[in-house]
């Protein structure tokens, strides 16, 4: 039995709290889902039933204490009842990622030795069936939608609304059963498996309790008054430790409404619908709203632009202050009123971020410029830091003390040291169990007082104590002249411009920094037509020199930012080039996540990173690509390499 | 109901039924034009029927004749049995035949969903005035047709352009938009006209892979015109050849491909 701090907790596990919800919220609304263009809705005490049903249907079909069972799909109502249901039987949910090719799914399933997969429709179950002979644990697949599956072999393929059918009319017997599995389920039964990408290596998969579940949902809770009252949109992949503690640990021991959107294309259109009152979305999401923002402005007559700046300006002075409760002059306030009817609220509104009291955002570095737009606005965007491994939960910034470069105080009960080595450790409720079948790996990052390791190189700023965060530990390196190199610092910078898509910096060993930069497609693409550019595809886009004179420039700016700084000075870019495809996690280049692996991108590109040390002007090069259904085709360019001028004269005459 | 031939099974194990449309010698003339020259062959329910052609070989007249746009000098169309007496082409839609078009006729200025919503203008049965108060009945009609449309529209996938006018969006879309009009005439028989036509890869994967769930789902019977060879293989059950108006062959995508006319007329020959 638990003992100490948490020992007041009843309920220890996710189907507990489901009961507990359908006693006390009964018919209040639990989740929603918009389907023929209508949001459907289910109450607590219904998806109770279904959950319950199905629960059954699982133990019908031979699901067994400690079996793990995949889940794979969009975000969708009943693949969350599923993963509920999972646990109710004693079983393991292990949510997959949706667009991973069947090779990397098989992968996963086989590490785990899933008996049994849920899968949302024709497309995943294809992919599993694709690489069943690989998986002989694999024994019965159950989909949600029945479209194009009619003539498949349904000896060993359920339909989710038949399972549930089936358990509803169980024999007592077996509701008694269920009954004696749920009773069992504490704080130190697995809650979840969730594979980490990884941004190197194979996946590895993060067990993580109840106890890690139950705790961190309830603690974040609590830190941001989250209740029964809340709204949110579920539209992050389910495999993401982010969507499972949001739409899934927080949405049950509080009771959130969970929303699901009709398709993964409608989901800013739903998200004007909902309205959610907590919001959670990576940077680059907004980084996306932002720019659509602004080029629908420039669309506009010269009045509204003018409206739009001159109250735009006046919020970006006063907004920030007000929503962190600072005091502001009766007529900035007067004037901030006004803006808020003109400009501020339909803009909210348009964007679908009118009721949101909480937004977060996590995983990258956000753009100071991004991170103030949306406060300015008197939306409550913070920040936290986190990761699977903590269950999220690492630090998070409290109300009035929102800042864009640091990532927050250690969260409740949680406590964060650095290393010697400039490491972050944590040692918290969250930390995970152990990564499944690797205890090498769990050691190396978990030590016998569960202190974890992040791989993170930070630093906790005096005076406010909150955490700053520079690079991925392992990827701070030294150039060969002894300067500190910290690559993601460099390309988060880069990555702010909203021309830039992905930067990937080189230099670890080397006597100088270069870099590769993908444009965005949607900005530059933009841009391209107002300046008359003509172009015929991404390639030759990212090839015109006008374009190529545009991230020079970019890649200029940064490199006086970059000096300002001491230490990170060495870190300037010297010669960069552009890429001629978008950097994609299907070529194995990012990770599901979007992370860059600069390893695998440094040893399949090694001919462009060569050419940009070597002095050459051009480079030409054939790339491999993979389509989204696995197919492998070749793609081929000349590549333009460019020098950048650098802010600091001694380093200039090293790059000729 | 007659039927002159037993079904069969088809190659993906689909039971295939009874006669469903039957053209008998079927000759069309525009004044001096002879556009098709006694043309015979048959659709079974549940069917996918492709009929192929090189550019002019009468593939769309045929097509037109199907559905009563065209009325033959020569020959007799026989639907369900019974021959068809020469009537207007709404007529004959009455009767669950359905089609859409080589180059897209749709509302341009029209969302999605209305321009889907025409295809239930047939079953809407309150008149004129009733619709303008859009009141009561009217209104719970509309209703009752608007959640069909939805179902067909979350079928297709193009819930993200459910508001959309369809003049703005791009090509493919617009030919998955009139194939939901045409589907939400719960049409007994669908006609394609060259479906995938100006589609990219992985546009064509995705048309083919509705035509083949519209068949399966519906169990709509789809006859298609179609000039990418691989994908008329890939999908129909039986291939109807025309060459010049004229009937070069008709059997399985196998048999067809290897009869020699075939290959002659698509390949050229030396004469």
């Amino acid at each position: 039995m638990e003992t100490g701090k948490y020992a007041d907790i009843a309920l220890q596990s996710i189907p507990a709290y489901l009961r507990h919800n359908a006693k006390r919220l009964g018919d209040a609304p639990a989740f929603r889902e918009k389907e023929f263009g209508v949001w459907q809705t289910w109450t607590w005490s219904q998806v109770e039933k279904i959950v319950t049903d199905f629960a059954l249907g699982l133990m019908d079909i031979g699901v067994k204490e400690g079996d793990f069972v995949a889940i794979i799909g969009r975000n969708r109502p009943a693949l969350y009842w599923s993963m509920m249901s999972v646990q109710m039987v004693g079983a393991v949910p292990v949510p997959l990622y949706q667009d991973a090719v069947a090779e990397e799914m098989g992968y996963v399933l086989g590490h785990c030795g899933a008996r049994f997969v849920i899968a949302d429709d024709q497309e995943q179950v294809d992919k599993v069936l694709e690489i069943q002979g690989n998986l002989p644990d694999l024994q019965q697949m159950i989909y949600i939608d029945p479209r194009g599956l009619r003539k498949y072999d349904h000896s060993k393929l359920h339909h989710f609304k038949s399972m549930q059918e089936t358990g509803s009319l169980a024999s007592e017997e077996a509701k008694a059963e269920l009954e004696r599995r749920i009773a069992e389920l504490n704080f130190d039964t697995v809650c979840v498996m969730l594979y980490t990408s990884g941004t190197t290596g194979r996946p590895k998969g993060v067990v993580l309790s109840n106890r890690n579940i139950v705790i961190s949902s309830l603690n974040s809770c609590k830190f941001d008054n989250l209740t029964d009252k809340e709204e949110i949109l579920s539209y992050l992949p389910i495999a993401w430790v982010g969507d499972f503690i949001f739409s899934f640990g927080q949405a049950a021991v509080v009771g959130l409404r969970v929303n699901c959107p009709e398709s993964r294309e409608t989901v800013s259109a739903d998200l004007r619908e909902i309205g959610p009152s907590y919001y959670f979305a990576p940077p680059r999401i907004f980084e996306a709203m932002l720019t659509a923002v602004v080029l629908r402005i420039e669309d506009t007559g010269a009045f509204k632009q003018r409206l739009y700046k001159y109250f735009m300006d006046h919020a970006s002075k006063v907004g920030g202050p007000l929503l962190d409760g600072k005091s502001v002059g009766f007529w900035d306030r007067l004037k901030y009123r006004l803006g808020e009817f003109f400009i501020y609220a339909p803009l909210k509104n348009t964007l679908g971020l009118s009721r949101v009291r909480v937004g977060y955002t996590a995983g990258e570095a956000i753009g100071p410029e991004i991170f103030d737009f949306f406060r300015s606005l008197g939306i409550n965007l913070k920040q936290l830091y986190g990761q699977t491994e903590a269950s999220v939960f690492i630090t998070v910034q409290p109300d009035g003390e929102v800042r864009s470069d640091t990532v927050g105080i250690p969260a409740p009960d949680t406590e964060v040291r650095i290393g010697e080595n400039g490491e972050v450790y944590y040692r918290s409720p969250g930390a995970f169990v152990e990564y499944y079948k690797n205890p090498e790996s769990t050691a190396e990052t978990k030590d016998g007082e569960g202190w974890v390791a992040t791989g993170d190189a930070g630093f906790i700023e005096e005076g406010t104590g909150h955490l700053r965060i520079i690079d991925r530990a392992k990827d701070v390196g030294k150039l060969s002249n002894g300067a500190m190199f910290a690559p993601k610092y460099v390309e988060n910078k880069l990555k702010f411009f909203p021309n830039i898509l992905e930067a990937v910096v080189f230099g670890a060993g080397r006597d100088h920094c270069v870099a590769f930069i993908n444009i965005d497609l949607n900005a530059v693409g933009n841009w391209a037509e107002r300046n008359n550019i003509a172009y015929s595809s991404y390639q030759e886009l990212s090839g015109h020199p006008k374009v190529l004179d545009m991230v020079q420039e970019h890649v200029e700016t940064v490199n006086r930012s970059v000096a300002e700084d001491a230490m990170l000075a060495g870190c300037q870019i010297h010669r960069f080039l552009v890429l001629h495809k978008e950097l994609d996690a299907d070529d194995g280049e990012m990770t599901r996540t979007r992370k860059v692996r600069r390893k695998i991108i440094g040893e399949k590109f090694g001919d462009l990173v060569s050419a940009l040390y070597d002095g050459s002007q051009q480079i030409y090069t054939e790339t491999e690509v993979t389509y989204e259904d696995g197919r492998k085709g070749k793609i081929t360019a000349t590549l333009e390499i460019r020098d950048a001028a650098l802010a600091n004269a001694n380093s200039a005459l090293a790059a000729e | 109901m007659k039927d002159t031939t037993q079904g069969y099974v088809a190659e993906d194990g689909r039971h295939i039924g009874g006669v469903m449309m039957e053209m008998k010698n079927i000759t069309l003339r525009f004044g001096g034009v002879v556009a098709i020259t006694d043309v015979s062959f048959d659709i079974r329910e549940g069917e996918i029927r492709a009929i192929i052609g090189p550019n002019g070989a009468g593939k769309s007249s045929m097509l037109n004749v199907i559905n009563g746009f065209y009325h033959p000098q020569e020959g007799e169309v026989w639907f369900r049995g019974k021959k068809r007496p020469s009537m207007p082409p709404y007529e004959i839609a009455e009767q669950g035949i359905a089609r859409t078009f080589q180059n897209i006729a749709l509302f341009k200025g029209m969302t999605t969903i209305e321009n889907v919503m025409t295809g239930r203008q047939l079953m809407m049965k309150k008149n004129f005035l009733w619709q303008l108060l859009r009141l009561g009945p009217a209104l719970d009609e509309e209703v009752k047709h608007r959640r069909r449309c939805e179902e067909i529209i979350d079928f297709l996938e193009i819930q993200a352009i459910r508001n959309t006018p369809v003049g703005s969006l791009p090509y493919g879309l617009q030919k998955r938009v009139e194939l939901a009009r045409a589907l939400a005439m719960e049409p007994k028989l669908l006609l394609l006209d060259e479906p995938m036509a100006g589609m990219n890869v992985e546009e064509k994967e995705d048309m083919s892979r509705f035509i083949l769930d519209v068949n399966d789902q519906y169990g709509t019977t789809i006859a298609l015109i179609e000039h990418d060879m691989s994908v008329v293989m890939d999908l129909a059950d039986r291939v109807v050849v025309l060459d010049y108006g004229k009937q070069l062959a008709d059997g399985t995508p196998d048999e067809v491909q290897k009869n020699q006319a075939v290959i002659d007329a698509y390949l050229g020959v030396e004469h």
